[in-house]
């Protein structure tokens, strides 16, 4: 037979002129959010670049905030106080929500029956649609009693621990109580996706520790737990990216000082996004672009934490 | 449309193209002005079909057979254009209906896909349209107007065998129905565009058998009137239904043709060994 | 440990300590009612087997930890619903503040401009985001043309800006150049928020389409554009309406931004380029911010509409969630 090679024609989907347009709107449509979008992260690295490249790392670090509108004496910006207040915040928060939380999935996933799974499922995903106001409004008015209370306990028991060490008796607005209510904000996300990964723990594995003989906390703690672990771990993360840009709640419920402090018992704390929200009104020029570079750090802070975690939570539901 | 033409590669295609194809003629009737001639597909660089000249018959039913993976539904794919919709896929010679390669740089591919149809082997009636919806669904895709909706619905459906059991309720939602009976609504959404020529593939292999007979018994009464090229796995189904047989086989390579006849020929005295031992079940 | 016995004696032992050492409150009380149920499982718990034991301490701990968990949430829907039910009058939502003071009595003012600004602003943010946000799920889906990776990339970065930024970033540029708060400026800051959840919830639904249908719509002859706009879109109809509604639910509790946009009123009016406005979560910070008892009672009242607003607006996305047929 005659072999003749073929003449390999490569093929793309034809467009009609309809398609044509359609893709145009659409693509237009995508790039819009696209700059807009960008536009902000540009903006924001911007004035940040700018910033730092005239006060260096004494932005991060400096412990003064403090606009200057005479001649002659130059403006301070130091963020540092903020940044750890931010931090401080964001991890009190966390040390109480994620065993709060991962009690909470294990309870609703293996302890709690029938009806009493459905409400406590309901109010969890209640719970994750509450306005961080409510949260805020809720702290001042309600919980900063018994906020009060743990701390003095602490203070009293274990005053002679630094950061438990405190100059005044006035606890009610102290860092502690705020991490305390950001806890609160936060357990909903840490909790949901807890317990979507504990949902997911392969059900042979379960029953392989009941059939051995084991104890339904030894199957937990054997089985559910670590298979778990990095999925907690993320959704621990996404809850820290939330407490980290939390403005209203901080901001009603401490009271704000923008100095350096360890003592978390103490009324004084602040962190980045008070800061904005305080300093914004009557920021003159110069002091409004150092907010900006102070956001554009708080953004770059939850943008990586934010990324780590969807990482995490991907990688677990993949599997 | 973009047609790159790559020069001839004869020196990587070396290997692959000792298992020559058989070019064969079916023989003299209608002929349905539906043809392949060296028709070639690739996805990426592997080579999926080699060679395939094909001349359908009219208003009759070929049955395209052969074991899995030998090229058949890739083949069905390039009668309709469908096949450009895979990435990196390419193909050679030429597909001509009428005389016109479909293939050509003026045509336009959704004009052809209204002449030359397709049913898929899961029934995939769109959700969000009622049963007659779904019916007249290619009309207003295709946006032509349409003279008497009722008429035209009834008539598909009627065709498509379906007409009886729904035509109490052509408003419920497509997905609504029965395996069998969703297939035969695509049926009746693909007649509706008045195709010349129906591709199907596979279209009973996710039924059970009951639906399956009536699909057969629908086949074979759609193709007094259109051309049918049905690829199949069964070949139970391919004897009961197709009035000609095109038979398929990879040896590892491209996909090839073997034989084209009568169904009666190919299954009682087929020309090729290959042809006679795959009927004959000794693989597949 | 579930027998009435039980949870008698907890109940009378822990009455006994609170009396005696003074612990306060509803947390004094659980504290005690825990310190007495690890008390009882030690003491019954020589009937027990070392692992029934430990068993059912850990039970009590998870169990404890887990309402201790919802416990804030418990309190947060008792309270706002206690404390706002009490000014929940006709006026609170017929009435705006422009004649009355936060310390009036209750029976006076009211929030509708509150509520008509958040209205108005939420509506101004969807009316941009809600084409923007499905327009570019279509692209990543539909159309994966040569942006997709960076299309992707920035929505997904920008779904994490914090909200105090967003409204900063609209400040600094806008607001500035416009001298001052405006409803339109508070629109933007809320439509920075909502974008990338409508474009990421959009995104998810396409992707859900299964691919025959494409192929059965391209298979009957209709052209690319016609088979998203009548077969896959259509399709996930409701899923789109939800990602709207999710947004919307997402930013009519932010406060930060609008305080640095929007600013705040006493009334409402529709232009939204005329000067301040009020919002439902400003009027509820301002009220707290005055501190004063009748005040305060606004504030409560207004996070009750708020609570509810948000609830509902949950309540229909998740029954149109499950509308769309696959």
């Amino acid at each position: 037979m005659n072999i003749v090679a073929p003449i390999k024609r490569e093929m793309h989907v034809v467009h009609s002129r309809g398609d044509k347009v359609f893709r145009g709107i659409v693509t237009a449509g995508a790039l819009t959010s696209l700059v807009i979008l960008g536009l902000i992260g540009s903006f924001l690295f911007a004035r940040g670049a700018q910033v730092f490249s005239q006060y260096g790392l004494k932005f991060i670090t400096g412990t003064n905030w403090s606009s200057s509108m005479e001649e002659g004496i130059p403006s301070e910006f130091g963020m540092g106080p903020m940044l750890v207040g931010t931090i401080v915040v964001s991890v009190i928060a966390l040390l109480f929500a994620v065993p709060m939380s991962i009690a909470g999935a294990l309870y609703i996933e293996f302890y709690a029956t029938g009806r009493v799974r459905k409400i406590m499922s309901g109010l969890l995903d209640l719970a994750a649609a509450i306005p961080s106001l409510i949260f805020g409004l809720w702290g001042i008015q309600i919980f900063t009693n018994f906020g009060q209370r743990w701390a003095s306990f602490l203070g009293n028991r274990l005053g002679f621990v630094p950061i438990f060490n405190t100059i005044s008796d006035n606890y009610g607005r102290s860092p502690f109580v705020a991490g305390c209510v950001l806890a609160a904000m936060v357990v909903p996300i840490t909790t949901s996706v807890a317990r979507e990964v504990y949902s997911r723990t392969p059900r042979e594995l379960i029953d392989t520790c009941y059939a051995l003989g084991g104890s339904k906390w030894g199957a937990i703690k054997t089985v559910v737990l670590p298979f778990g672990k990095s999925g907690v771990v993320g959704g621990a993360m996404l809850g820290l990216g939330r407490a980290l840009g939390e403005t209203v709640a901080v901001y009603l419920v401490l009271n704000l000082n923008f100095r350096y402090t360890f003592r978390i018992l103490e009324s004084e704390g602040g962190n980045v996004a008070s800061l904005i929200a305080t300093r914004f009104g009557e920021s003159s020029s110069e002091e409004l672009t150092a907010l900006v570079a102070a956001g554009f750090v708080l953004f770059l802070l939850t943008l990586s934490v934010n990324m780590v975690a969807s990482a995490i939570v991907a990688k677990t539901t993949r599997s | 449309m973009k047609v790159t033409t790559v020069s001839q590669r004869i020196e990587s295609e070396g290997a692959v193209m000792s298992n020559t194809s058989a070019v064969l003629d079916t023989p003299e009737q209608a002929f349905a002005g539906l043809e392949t001639r060296d028709a070639h597909a690739w996805f990426g660089k592997h080579h999926a079909l080699s060679s395939v000249s094909l001349r359908f018959p009219a208003k009759s039913v070929t049955g395209l057979i052969g074991p899995s993976g030998c090229g058949k539904s890739t083949y069905l794919r390039l009668l309709n254009r469908m096949h450009e919709f895979i990435p990196n896929s390419a193909m050679a010679g030429e597909v001509l209906l009428h005389g016109v390669d479909i293939y050509g740089e003026s045509v336009d591919p959704a004009a052809i896909r209204l002449k030359i149809g397709m049913v898929f082997q899961k029934p995939n009636p769109f959700p969000a349209m009622t049963i007659r919806e779904n019916v007249i669904s290619g009309l207003k895709l295709a946006h032509i107007k349409i003279d008497n909706e009722d008429d035209l619905v009834e008539k598909c459906l009627n065709r498509a065998g379906l007409w009886k059991e729904v035509k109490d309720r052509l408003d419920a939602s497509g997905g609504s129905l029965s395996g069998g009976q969703q297939q035969r609504l695509c049926i009746a959404r693909s007649l509706a565009v008045e195709p010349e020529v129906l591709l199907m593939d596979e279209p009973c292999s996710a039924l059970d058998p009951g639906s399956t007979l009536r699909i057969e018994e629908t086949i074979k009464e759609l193709a007094e009137k259109i051309t049918v090229v049905i690829v199949t796995h069964n070949m139970q189904q391919a004897s009961r239904v197709s009035d000609y047989c095109a038979f398929f086989l990879s040896d590892g390579g491209p996909g090839v043709l073997v034989e084209a006849d009568q169904t009666r020929k190919m299954f009682t005295n087929p020309t090729d060994t290959r042809t006679a031992d795959y009927v004959q079940g000794k693989f597949g | 440990m579930r027998s009435a016995v039980s949870i008698g004696a907890v109940g009378v032992l822990s009455l006994v300590i609170v009396l005696f050492t003074g612990f306060a409150g509803v947390d004094g009380w659980a504290v005690t009612v825990f310190l007495v149920s690890v008390l009882l499982i030690i003491v019954r718990g020589r009937k027990m087997s070392v692992k029934e034991r430990g068993n059912a301490k850990v039970q009590l701990f998870i169990t404890a930890a887990a309402l201790l968990a919802f416990a804030p949430w418990i309190s947060i829907f008792g309270s706002v619903l206690v404390k706002g039910i009490v000014g929940l009058k006709l006026n609170f939502v017929t009435s705006d503040m422009r004649t009355t003071v936060p310390d009036d009595e209750l029976n006076l003012g009211g929030a509708l401009h509150a509520m008509l600004g958040s209205l108005l602003m939420v509506v101004m943010a969807t009316a941009i985001t809600l084409p923007l946000g499905i327009l570019s799920g279509v692209y990543l889906t539909e159309i994966k043309g040569r942006f997709t990776f960076l299309v992707r990339f920035v929505i997904q970065s920008m779904s994490g800006v914090p909200s105090i930024v967003a409204g900063l970033f609209v400040f600094t540029t806008y607001v500035s150049a416009t001298h001052g708060p405006t409803a339109f400026g508070g629109s933007l800051a809320l439509g920075i928020l909502m974008l990338p959840t409508v474009a990421r919830t959009s995104e998810e639904v396409l992707k859900l389409v299964p691919d025959d249908l494409r192929s059965a719509s391209l298979a009957l002859g209709a052209r690319q554009w016609r088979t998203t706009l009548m077969v896959v879109l259509p399709t996930v109809r409701s899923g789109l309406i939800t990602a709207a509604i999710l947004g919307v639910a997402r930013v009519i509790g932010e406060t930060a931004p609008l305080l640095l946009t929007a600013g705040s009123n006493t009334a409402f009016w529709f232009n939204p380029l005329k000067g301040p406005i009020a919002s439902l979560p400003i009027y509820v910070f301002g009220m707290l911010q005055i501190g004063t008892e009748y005040a305060v009672n606004r504030a409560w009242t207004g996070a009750l509409v708020l609570m509810l607003t948000v609830f509902a607006l949950f309540f229909t996305a998740r029954k149109l969630g499950g509308k769309d047929k696959r």
